[in-house]
């Protein structure tokens, strides 16, 4: 953290509030711009469901489509927050501080905005209630617990639920110092929210180690959702190139991938809007760019993985597909984009310390990885559905409707605009972390430098 | 009648001599404490170090959860007997998955309620405070009988402080 500068708690308060107390001017004509698009989106999904899932490109044999592409997008970005905030708070790393709130967010709404797609999927969302909650009891059905399309919503609403209390809990603190630095009814609202708050040893050993034992909880739901979500497909025998053994591990890091690369897109983003130069700096970056290289080969290795694994029995109609897959068009030209934005380019940009410390190329590689991770979802859940099989005497491709893409790119606007409306009123840094941080820090001289060093507790 | 008297420091040290004096002046631990906009290292004040017990609630959480998932899932297959390959009905591997999510979820929302508990919260009647706190000051704050709030204001003032207050 040698980048860090003395910061006093006066300036940092009217920094990293400056979204409650003193709105931006880009703030209103973004979110009306981000609304219109939400509502036209929401208006087309109302169109979907008054006229039928013929609307989509959807048709025999390819029913999961973008959609599900997009589910399975998300729930991947949500990973982010769990990944920075979880891990980076019980292994100490010192460079979390300024990310670990907006990623932790990222979370909630990127789960939030998953959860839409099957239910937009399902072409009468109301039918949903049938298969996931008991119970209709007039007619006597009852969910299939076996089932993985059970154990989904189960595993993401643990995950959503989770995640929304953690980022409460992180909170509080912050809510606290609102509290103190707001007048009428936004200071009523603080003062609910910040539950009396006071900050004294016992309230910050609380938050500490709560923070802690939440991390430790939350580590494992993670790493289940992913694979949870990877079983949707993976427990399919019916389908080449989903029954796979090792889509668990395989869609869980390619989670981390895409959702790492998420937060370093918006750590870039909150820079650059709300001037945050002193708080989100290149040493972080740098600092997330090395472990986007570890975490990128780890999943690269297991894309060949299930490469080989697939080819290595030499099945004929899974060669078929991987055939398909690489080599014949349009497909190859998905597979080479695919490969080349979801590793060769980002990875290769990050291998220079150059780029790791220019936030305008890190913003831009890790736009490629969550293009190039969207089409591995593409890739994996589409091919094997529009090759032909034995018992399918149908075989057309799949051409994604207008609407569908509409759907995908409302996506992001939605994402976008909750995170914008949550800025409003709730700090996207946790200042007290960054307090932490100055109080923690000090200067020591080494030689003929003076660098700055942390000090940390032993528990 | 109690009162709660603030003292408003600017510096740790002279916080952490405020609580000495208190401890002097014969007050007990527990009826004066530190505040603070940011934590700082345990024992920095020479504060009581706070006991919590919050490593029972998700243990209790997830005995809870594991209970109510496999009640729902056992109950569930039961109610509707679905044969699936030969399988038995209740298949345990297949029901792991649903135990083990709501096992956790119930230990991750017992936590919360735990942290909100063992925290104290939520406090309906936080005393005599200072906003100024959030900004970097730190308070000292007693609550004692009225006929010991001047010896608590004197050890307060003879610590450094830079204003009291009282409530």
């Amino acid at each position: 953290m040698q980048q860090r500068r003395t910061i006093d708690q006066i300036h940092t308060n009217r920094v990293l509030l400056n979204g409650q107390l003193d709105t931006p001017k880009w703030w209103a004509p973004t979110v009306i711009v981000l609304g219109i698009i939400v509502a036209i989106g929401f208006f087309l999904i109302g169109i979907m469901v008054n006229k039928g899932l013929g609307v989509t490109g959807l048709s025999r044999p390819v029913y999961w489509g973008l959609f599900i592409t997009t589910f399975v997008f998300w729930v991947g970005i949500s990973h982010a927050g769990i990944m920075i905030s979880a891990i980076l708070r019980l292994s100490q790393a010192e460079w979390r501080r300024p990310v670990t709130r907006a990623a932790e967010l990222l979370t909630v709404f990127s789960l939030l905005t998953a959860l839409l797609f099957p239910l937009m999927h399902a072409g009468r969302p109301w039918r949903i209630i049938y298969f996931i909650l008991p119970y209709d009891f007039a007619r006597g059905i009852m969910p299939n617990v076996r089932s993985p399309l059970i154990w989904d919503p189960v595993a993401i609403s643990t995950y959503l639920t989770g995640s929304t209390l953690f980022l409460y809990i992180a909170l509080l603190p912050d809510l606290g110092n609102l509290r103190d630095r707001t007048t009428g009814w936004q200071n009523a609202l603080y003062t609910i929210l910040a539950l009396g708050w006071r900050g004294n040893p016992r309230q910050w050993k609380l938050q500490t180690v709560g923070g802690i034992l939440l991390s430790a909880l939350m580590l494992p739901i993670f790493v289940s959702v992913h694979s949870i979500v990877s079983w949707d497909f993976a427990v399919t025998p019916a389908v080449e190139g989903w029954h796979s053994t090792i889509f668990a591990p395989y869609f869980v890091i390619g989670a981390v991938h895409s959702g790492v690369s998420a937060v370093v897109t918006m750590m870039a983003l909150m820079r650059w809007l709300w001037k945050w130069e002193d708080f989100i700096r290149p040493e972080h970056f740098d600092a997330l760019a090395r472990l986007l290289i570890v975490v990128a080969t780890g999943w690269l290795a297991f894309t060949f993985l299930e490469l080989l694994f697939a080819v290595y029995g030499l099945d004929a109609p899974e060669l078929e597909l991987r055939d398909m897959q690489i080599f014949q068009w349009p497909w190859n030209l998905l597979f080479v984009t695919f490969l080349f934005t979801g590793y060769i380019i980002p990875v290769g940009m990050w291998l220079q310390k150059s780029v790791r410390n220019n936030i305008a190329l890190m913003f831009w590689s890790s736009l490629f990885v969550n293009i190039g991770m969207w089409l591995e979802r593409f890739m994996i859940i589409v091919p094997g559905l529009a090759r032909k099989t034995p018992f399918v005497y149908t075989w057309e491709a799949y051409r994604p409707s207008g609407l569908e893409w509409f759907i995908l790119f409302w996506s992001l606007a939605w994402v976008t605009f909750l995170m914008l409306l949550f800025s409003r009123f709730f700090p996207l840094v946790p200042l007290f972390e960054q307090k932490e941080s100055q109080t923690f820090g000090d200067s020591i001289k080494i030689g003929r430098v003076r660098v700055p060093a942390i000090v940390r507790e032993a528990d | 009648m109690s009162k709660s008297v603030l003292g408003l420091y600017n510096d740790p040290n002279q916080a952490a001599d405020a609580m000495d004096a208190l401890k002097n002046a014969g007050f007990a631990q527990g009826t004066f404490d530190v505040l603070t906009g940011t934590p700082y290292p345990e024992g920095a004040f020479g504060e009581h170090v706070p006991q919590h017990r919050l490593f029972r609630f998700p243990a209790f959480g997830a005995i809870i959860g594991f209970t109510l998932a496999l009640f729902l899932t056992a109950a569930t297959q039961i109610a509707y007997p679905l044969v699936t390959g030969g399988k038995p009905i209740l298949s345990l591997f297949a029901m792991l998955v649903i135990l083990y999510e709501m096992s956790m979820l119930s230990a991750v929302i017992s936590t919360v309620v735990g942290i909100v508990i063992e925290s104290r919260l939520p406090n309906v009647n936080p005393g005599v405070y200072d906003n100024r706190i959030t900004e970097g000051l730190i308070g000292v704050v007693i609550t004692t009988d009225d006929d010991k709030a001047d010896t608590a204001i004197d050890a307060l003032n003879g610590a450094g402080a830079m204003e009291i207050k009282q409530a």
